[in-house]
């Protein structure tokens, strides 16, 4: 017996051994995020080994203020993504919903659509969703423009539509036994009851919005329109620029999402994990 | 389930129109515009105009040259440390596993443009941290941007690092789904962990990876953001350009959207080829 626990004893910390360098390396880059926000600029470039923070981040701040208006970039990426996600749960939980619970013409083929657009590389759209956008629909800067076209994903409806159908049958036809309507059905029954899967939902399209690059970086380039993560963008490779001010910016765009991460880490993983896990 | 047509489509309407427009109609087009000369007013339709020069252009097959090689070194060293991740994070001997988890889940919150920005300062040649701590044990600096090589590794690495912790996840919640019963019974019969990992948990396990690998797979062939800015537009000289950034060059800096467009259909193909293994792979067994 005592040598099966001292076995496991050194199993454990020959675990422990190999995780903890690894788990470093993993977070230095984002530790480094932070200490660089928080140096000047002639410390960033000095050929001295810095690790810990100092105390420039406000100087920072303002001196990444004065290469972009990056507080006004940030108050659109929140809006945006705040109207993007309420707007999104509602698609795809309504989508969801009828692929759960209803039988209906032409049911396979849309699933079978949804399921093969996972595989299928965004850039096949990117070209004509910009002419559309920017040229016929004379949209380009604009809101509606950051909103609309992100607004089809496939993986939230499969997700949906897998959490609504686990739900028990009679909880419903008990409703239609008493003459409700499906839709006070769908609102006032299902959805308080898929309120975890909701927020795993929430979670991942507000940050799937949040960091969104490459669509706001082609639709909305002109200074007063751009997203944070596009107005930070086109700051790197400048060579008059500076770096603590990036730096700052990347914390201010992070950290948020890192303490919403810790809080909600369950329903994160959740929202992750479903993709595969059927 | 009952039939119901009308209360289904009603349902459905708003998802299914975003899809029409945004999606539907754009596969459509973007097709028919890699069939027309682009750069011309009025746009003409030239059948061999983008598809001829795609195939004699030089710069086409660089870009699709260094996409494929990030696609067969990084995302098998991504999926093998996602791995190692998962089922370490699954061992009961593990202490703080929240710290643990922490420490490899978070870069998922993490954009691309705050990453790219701290790479590109942590890399960099005579202040960067990393060939700052290279030469405090003894090794020479890398110039991490100015030669192919390391501009490449230096992408793999930045890629493996945002990434590694998502099939992570994904990995970790296969393994949780497999049941507990299945390691009882192996253990009763005095079967190492070892062989446990590779006859219970990787056979059990291959619908997940192969997952994970398709999307990985799928999500890498488009890369744009990481050699669009910490490598500064795929540099050195083309060194590190991807597809991706092809596309966007051609597309939205040329404004050739009937070239890109061929360059955004050859992308797709790869990824229908690449399905069409992941089925394959996963196909029932007869």
């Amino acid at each position: 017996m005592s040598s099966l626990s001292s076995a496991r004893l050194k199993r454990s910390i020959a675990l422990h051994l190999f995780l903890t360098p690894l788990a470093l390396i993993w977070l230095f880059p984002l530790w480094m995020m932070v200490v660089f926000s928080t140096m000047p600029d002639n410390g960033i470039f000095s050929p001295g080994i810095e690790l810990l923070p100092h105390g420039n981040f406000v100087d920072n701040f303002n001196n990444l203020q004065r290469d972009t208006d990056f507080v006004g970039a940030i108050f659109i990426s929140v809006c945006v993504a705040v109207t993007y996600t309420v707007l999104s749960v509602l698609l795809t939980s309504m989508a969801g919903w009828a692929l759960a619970r209803y039988q209906f013409f032409g049911k396979s083929a849309v699933v079978a659509i949804i399921l093969g657009t996972i595989t299928l590389p965004y850039a096949v759209v990117l070209i004509p969703q910009f002419i559309m956008v920017a040229r016929d629909f004379q949209l380009a800067n604009t809101w509606v423009a950051l909103i609309v076209p992100p607004l089809f994903n496939s993986l939230g409806v499969l997700f949906m539509r897998q959490s609504f159908s686990m739900m028990p049958d009679d909880l419903f036809d008990a409703a239609r036994v008493e003459g409700v309507k499906e839709w006070r059905i769908f609102v006032f029954v299902a959805l308080p009851l898929a309120r975890p899967m909701l927020a795993a939902l929430c979670i991942i399209l507000f940050l799937a919005s949040w960091n969104n690059y490459l669509w706001p970086l082609l639709i909305n380039s002109q200074p007063g329109s751009m997203t944070a993560p596009v107005a930070l963008g086109t700051l790197i490779g400048l060579t008059k620029v500076s770096w603590g001010g990036i730096m700052a910016g990347a914390v201010m765009l992070t950290v948020p999402m890192l303490i919403v991460f810790v809080l909600l880490q369950r329903h994160f993983i959740a929202g992750i994990a479903a993709g595969a896990v059927k | 389930m009952r039939y119901r047509n009308a209360t289904a489509y009603r349902f459905l309407t708003p998802y299914l129109l975003i899809f029409a427009i945004f999606w539907v109609w754009p596969i459509i087009s973007s097709f028919m515009i890699s069939f027309q000369a682009t750069r011309t007013v009025p746009w003409r339709f030239a059948p061999g105009f983008n598809w001829g020069r795609l195939i004699g252009d030089p710069a086409f097959f660089n870009a699709l040259k260094n996409t494929l090689l990030i696609l067969v070194i990084q995302v098998p060293v991504m999926i093998a440390l996602a791995m190692v991740m998962a089922v370490l994070l699954n061992s009961p001997l593990l202490k703080a596993r929240g710290l643990y988890r922490f420490a490899f889940f978070a870069p998922v919150v993490v954009g691309e443009v705050a990453y790219s920005a701290v790479f590109r300062l942590m890399f960099s040649l005579d202040f960067g941290i990393v060939n700052k701590l290279l030469n405090s044990i003894g090794l020479p600096k890398i110039d991490w941007f100015s030669n192919v090589t390391p501009a490449m590794a230096l992408i793999m690495i930045a890629v493996t690092w945002r990434w590694a912790g998502y099939n992570a996840i994904i990995l970790l919640a296969g393994m949780q789904s497999i049941p507990e019963d299945v390691y009882e019974a192996a253990t009763l019969d005095r079967v190492s962990k070892l062989k446990q990992f590779f006859y219970i948990t990787l056979p059990l396990l291959k619908p997940v990876i192969v997952f994970c690998a398709v999307l990985s797979i799928i999500g890498t062939m488009q890369l744009f953001t990481e050699p669009f800015l910490i490598t500064e537009r795929g540099g050195p000289g083309g060194g590190t350009e991807t597809l991706g950034l092809l596309l966007y060059r051609q597309g939205f800096r040329s404004l050739n959207f009937g070239y890109a467009s061929a360059v955004a259909y050859t992308m797709a193909a790869l990824a229908i080829a690449i399905t069409l293994v992941q089925l394959w792979l996963t196909r029932e067994p007869k």
